[in-house]
């Protein structure tokens, strides 16, 4: 029971399990240990050996520099910031976004005692001059904190000369603007551009 | 068997009325379980002290977002000795036809729980869209005489009646001077950091100002108008920021309130607080026959005042949403003169408000006998006293 106890306690830890979902999967790896069980166990065993985190934007990937980073097909002039590896893999996800990442590894929060020294700033700011980047794309979170870190990084960037642009705020694709809340659509008619 | 026509004069069966049709609790405050099956009329709650009375406006104030209005801790609610966390659920009777509520506690995480016809919301400011609330308590008594933080609090809930993301705004703006505070507090002295979050502050902050400076305002448009007997209130938002606001535009205030943040830092390190920013306007209320501050009226006088001042809010919120909010009035019927009671009464039944009322004594709302749903409340039961 020992093992099942350590195993029930560690699925908790997880994002969005609580006690009593973290003892239904563990229940249910339990029933299945030959389809779910161990292979899962080998995929985070064979994770664990191979992941690393890329020196140079700090995302993760299983070779350092990542795969991005080193793909000679993705525009180098155009670098686009994130808080966390998700939110780069969110991004990734559509597609359509040719240029490369760089990721802060958070955002700045006094109160967790997280300072511009704790993130990926400064890499960030040798970066701009040593690969020739145009364009910066901050895509922080819309949080008090997000939009702190976004404009400490325009500060920051300000003496490179580099153009620094932001995620645009407004109407989600298929939104129906009866349902919008007023700030989004606020922010949506305040960056209205021209068709 | 209730009087149909009784109940098509309080304006039950309209469309666009807000009401608690029905409400189930479990493991709240004193309660175990309670069960509150009526219509749309106003409710009076009658039973002895202590007998849980207000607990069920606390459970019926955890409809709209907020903490509800003890402001309690959630794990605080549960009911003492049990294993269960605490759980209200509710239909109700909203604009748009009904909806099925349900919040609680979920020891797995610490916010509030909530759902919508079933499906679970990830945060509370959506039960916004369906039911407003204002409540009047007994700790509410002390409002013009307490520190100016509380009436803060009691303007920004009447400005989540109409601007939902009111709430949102003041929380960024909190959060933001706590963070600048802390950086302040342990030396770090970063200009860009600290101007990141001025900047936070600064727009936030102006757009709260505003805010209130504008539901002051129509308040006290629909306060000067006067109630019956109820007093006729001078109502402003009073503040540097609010000033800057009459002087100039928002985007010129925004620039002084960040100027003044970048300039205060040295005095506000050492004062170890924020000085300036809408965190520190008031809400000022004034007594227009006599001319006098809130402050300085007698206690009765101030109560009416605060009637007033949620009676011309109900009276706006109809007027401007189509529907009156959920009226709590805990114990407020005892301190009132039979003229003032007899026109709260009155007022409740023109607004077409479910208001709740308690109190210890039923005979104290005899005007409302043929209009409002009588239940009695004790030893944490709640039972039908038609």
């Amino acid at each position: 029971m020992q093992e099942i106890e350590r195993l029930i306690q560690l699925l908790a830890r997880l994002p969005g399990l609580g006690p009593r979902s973290a003892r239904r999967a563990a229940l249910h790896l339990i029933k299945k240990p030959d389809t779910q069980m161990e292979p899962l166990a080998r995929a985070l065993a064979a994770a664990a050996a191979a992941i690393r985190t890329c020196s140079t934007c700090g995302a993760i990937d299983t070779t350092d520099p990542c795969a991005i980073c080193v793909n000679p097909e993705r525009d180098k002039s155009q670098l686009c910031i994130v808080e966390e590896v998700a939110d780069l893999w969110a991004i990734e996800r559509t597609g359509s976004f040719p240029g490369r990442y760089h990721v802060l590894g958070g955002r700045l929060s006094a109160l967790d005692g997280i300072g511009p020294e704790d993130l990926n700033i400064s890499s960030l700011v040798a970066r701009i001059s040593a690969e020739g980047i145009s364009e910066v794309i901050l895509a922080t979170n819309l949080t008090v904190d997000g939009q702190t870190t976004a404009h400490y990084i325009t500060e920051r960037l300000e003496p490179t000369g580099v153009d620094v642009t932001r995620l645009a705020h407004g109407v989600p694709v298929g939104g129906e603007l009866d349902y919008l809340d007023d700030g989004t659509l606020t922010a949506a008619l305040r960056a209205r551009r021209p068709l | 068997m209730r009087d149909t026509a009784l109940v098509e004069d309080a304006g039950v069966g309209s469309v666009g009325r807000l009401s608690v049709c029905r409400m189930r609790l479990s493991s709240f405050r004193c309660y175990g379980s309670a069960a509150f099956d009526g219509d749309a009329r106003p409710v009076v709650l009658t039973g002895p002290n202590g007998a849980g009375k207000t607990n069920m406006l606390e459970a019926v104030s955890f409809l709209a977002p907020g903490r509800g209005l003890r402001q309690a801790r959630l794990a605080d609610i549960d009911q003492r000795g049990s294993e269960k966390e605490w759980a209200v659920a509710a239909t109700v009777s909203a604009v748009g036809g009904p909806v099925e509520i349900g919040t609680g506690r979920d020891a797995s995480t610490p916010r509030r729980i909530v759902r919508i016809n079933g499906a679970p919301v990830s945060g509370q400011g959506a039960l916004a869209e369906f039911v407003s609330i204002v409540w009047l308590t007994p700790q509410m008594d002390r409002l013009f005489l307490d520190g100016a933080s509380a009436r803060r609090r009691f303007l920004d809930r009447l400005i989540f009646g109409f601007d939902a993301q009111h709430a949102n705004r003041v929380s960024a703006y909190e959060h933001a001077m706590r963070e600048r505070a802390r950086l302040l507090k342990v030396g770090q002295r970063d200009d860009r950091w600290l101007s990141a979050l001025e900047e936070a502050m600064a727009c936030r902050g102006v757009a709260i100002a505003a805010a209130r400076r504008e539901m002051a305002g129509r308040l006290a448009h629909a306060c000067a108008a006067g109630l019956g007997p109820f007093p006729r209130a001078g109502i402003a938002a009073t503040g540097h920021v609010e000033d800057w606001l009459d002087e100039g535009p928002a985007l010129a205030a925004e620039d002084r309130l960040r100027l003044r943040l970048a300039e205060c830092r040295t005095e506000d390190a050492e004062a170890g607080r924020t000085t300036i920013g809408p965190h520190r306007s008031d809400f000022a209320v004034t007594h227009l026959e006599k001319g006098m501050p809130a402050e300085l009226c007698s206690t009765g006088e101030q109560k009416a005042l605060l009637i007033a001042v949620v009676l011309a809010d109900a009276r706006l919120q109809a007027a401007e949403r189509g529907v009156a909010p959920l009226l709590l009035l805990d114990e407020v019927a005892a301190h009132l003169d039979v003229g003032k009671r007899r026109a709260l009464f009155e007022e409740v039944r023109t607004l077409g408000a479910q208001a709740w009322l308690t109190g210890t004594d039923r005979t104290l709302f005899a005007d409302l006998e043929p209009y409002a749903q009588f239940f009695t409340v004790a030893d944490a039961t709640l039972r039908c006293a038609a």
